[in-house]
């Protein structure tokens, strides 16, 4: 109690630093449980890809019913639009074949030749956009409807379970790192931190997409914030970055590109933390359950789970932070490039 | 290398579907939430400051009873001072009075008992006038009662005139 971890912490910690003991004992013995009964040799990297990646179908279980085909949206010079079910690469034998002169091949659909291809296929990570938009959108949509219905009463249901989040986000995030401007750009940051957070979220269920973990989707929201950030800048932020203040003019050839590589910098910080993070987090926790195909064994099997659910509940956390940090630090941009007074340093 | 590569297609799809929600929720949620906060924290304010108010009243109302009895209080208490004083006051004033009414009285009575005096007086005077007058008269008439007397009397009387 006194030394920080909960006894269940503790517990859980011992338990899998045991299961661990026992799996390095005893690797000759895991390793010949392991062989020979499969016919395909288990790729981890493959299984691990599969999962973070992005594909045309989404595989819920192995079988004739367990995978969805999505639709695949093509847009080339030649045949313009087309659109196709991805079920058309594969033959009876769940074969890839060619359709229409396109060729699917390692997740990626190309033309047969060669020449140039946009792909804007509903992929599984599109799929699972849409959903976490509706999902965003009923949610919020009927918390507003809460505050219409009980006009100045108390909340009640799922308003008041996101009411508090809210006002943390406007009062803890937004307000703390705009200032007094913040209200304008409040529905910006309450739809990015509620969009990440839903996301990172819903990626953790068993058979989720790895939407917030997408280097595209991160590229996208710090791209918001990069335009939200310089076309709300103000004199001071421009003068900032063009004519240092403080700066003797002999370092200003030096200074000036770092500034100006600075406002890119920004949001790459941003992009790359959330992709990282998340995928990352993805990456161990698939990492761990493929210890238990590698192996085995019983025993992997189970300090795998205990450690994969310990993992679990990190990534909960885990899912939480990033949601505010990347809020926190649009904010804290936003908030440097509209500030008015600035102190000389 | 995969990872890193982005999409074209989820690039658009996820610029198209966040903006839409972006706009949907700012029109249809924040506005109307941001605005419910904002008017509940408002009113939670107003209905604090309210109370002050009211205190602060009631502070100035308890303030005014307490002034209003006090000088309720200094008003009876002038005022039974000058009832006891207006009392007094027509308490000397009657004693005033009836002294002087009594002293009159007196100073009558004694006028009218020295006039009945006098009156009884001059009765007196009258009465033994007239009885000193009822004696000679009947002691005249006893002595000159028979003819002989009166003869004599009035040859005394002649004779006193005769001489003269």
């Amino acid at each position: 109690m006194t030394k920080g971890f909960s006894p269940v912490t503790f517990k859980l910690l011992t338990f899998s630093f045991l299961a661990f003991l026992l799996i390095t004992a005893n690797p000759t013995n895991v390793l010949a449980s392991g062989g020979g009964d499969s016919d395909e040799e288990f790729d981890a990297a493959e299984m691990i890809n599969h999962h973070i990646l992005d594909s045309h179908e989404w595989h819920f279980f192995d079988g004739h019913y367990g995978t969805l085909f999505l639709p695949v949206i093509l847009y080339d010079t030649e045949k313009g639009l087309t659109v196709f079910s991805s079920s058309n690469f594969y033959d009876e034998h769940h074969n890839v074949v060619a359709y229409n002169g396109y060729v699917y091949e390692h997740g990626h659909i190309v033309a047969e030749d060669g020449r140039m291809l946009l792909d804007f296929s509903i992929t599984k990570n599109v799929a699972f956009l849409f959903l976490n938009a509706g999902l965003l959108l009923w949610i919020f949509l009927s918390v507003a409807r809460g505050y219409k219905k009980r006009a100045g009463q108390a909340p009640k249901g799922v308003q008041s379970f996101f009411e508090p989040i809210i006002i943390f986000v406007r009062d803890e995030i937004v307000k703390p790192n705009i200032g007094p401007k913040y209200e304008k750009y409040l529905p910006y940051l309450l739809t990015l931190f509620f969009f990440i957070w839903f996301g990172n979220l819903l990626g953790l269920l068993p058979g989720a997409a790895n939407l917030t973990g997408n280097i595209a989707v991160t590229i996208v929201l710090a791209f918001l914030t990069f335009l939200v950030t310089n076309f709300s800048g103000n004199k001071n932020y421009w003068k900032h970055i063009f004519n240092t203040p403080g700066v003797p003019g002999a370092l200003k050839p030096i200074i000036v590109p770092v500034e100006i590589i600075g406002i890119f910098t920004k949001p790459f910080s941003l992009l790359v933390r959330l992709f990282v993070a998340i995928t990352a987090g993805h990456i161990v926790i698939l990492s761990l359950i493929a210890l238990i195909f590698i192996f085995q064994s019983w025993a992997v099997g189970f300090g795998s789970t205990i450690i994969v659910t310990f993992i679990n509940f990190i990534e909960l956390l885990v899912a939480t932070i990033q949601a505010y940090v990347f809020t926190m630090f649009s904010s804290l941009y936003i908030g440097l490039a509209i500030e008015e007074h600035h102190d000389d340093h | 290398m995969e990872l890193l590569t982005p999409g074209i297609g989820l690039i658009f799809w996820q610029l198209l579907i966040f903006l839409i929600v972006f706009f949907i929720l700012r029109s249809l949620a924040w506005k109307p939430i941001m605005g419910a906060l904002k008017a509940r924290e408002a009113m939670i304010g107003d209905s604090l400051k309210a109370a002050e108010n009211a205190k602060e009243e009631m502070a100035q109302i308890k303030a005014d009873n307490e002034y209003l009895l006090q000088e309720a209080r200094e008003e009876r208490e002038k005022m039974l001072s000058e009832a006891l004083k207006t009392a007094n006051d027509i308490k000397e004033e009657a004693k005033a009075e009836t002294s002087k009414i009594s002293e009159k009285m007196i100073s009558d009575a004694k006028v009218t008992i020295e006039n009945e005096k006098k009156a009884a007086l001059a009765e007196v005077r009258t009465l033994v006038g007239e009885l000193s007058l009822e004696i000679a008269e009947k002691i005249l008439k006893e002595k000159l009662g028979d003819e002989k007397s009166q003869k004599a009397l009035v040859d005394k009387f002649l004779k006193d005139v005769k001489v003269n």
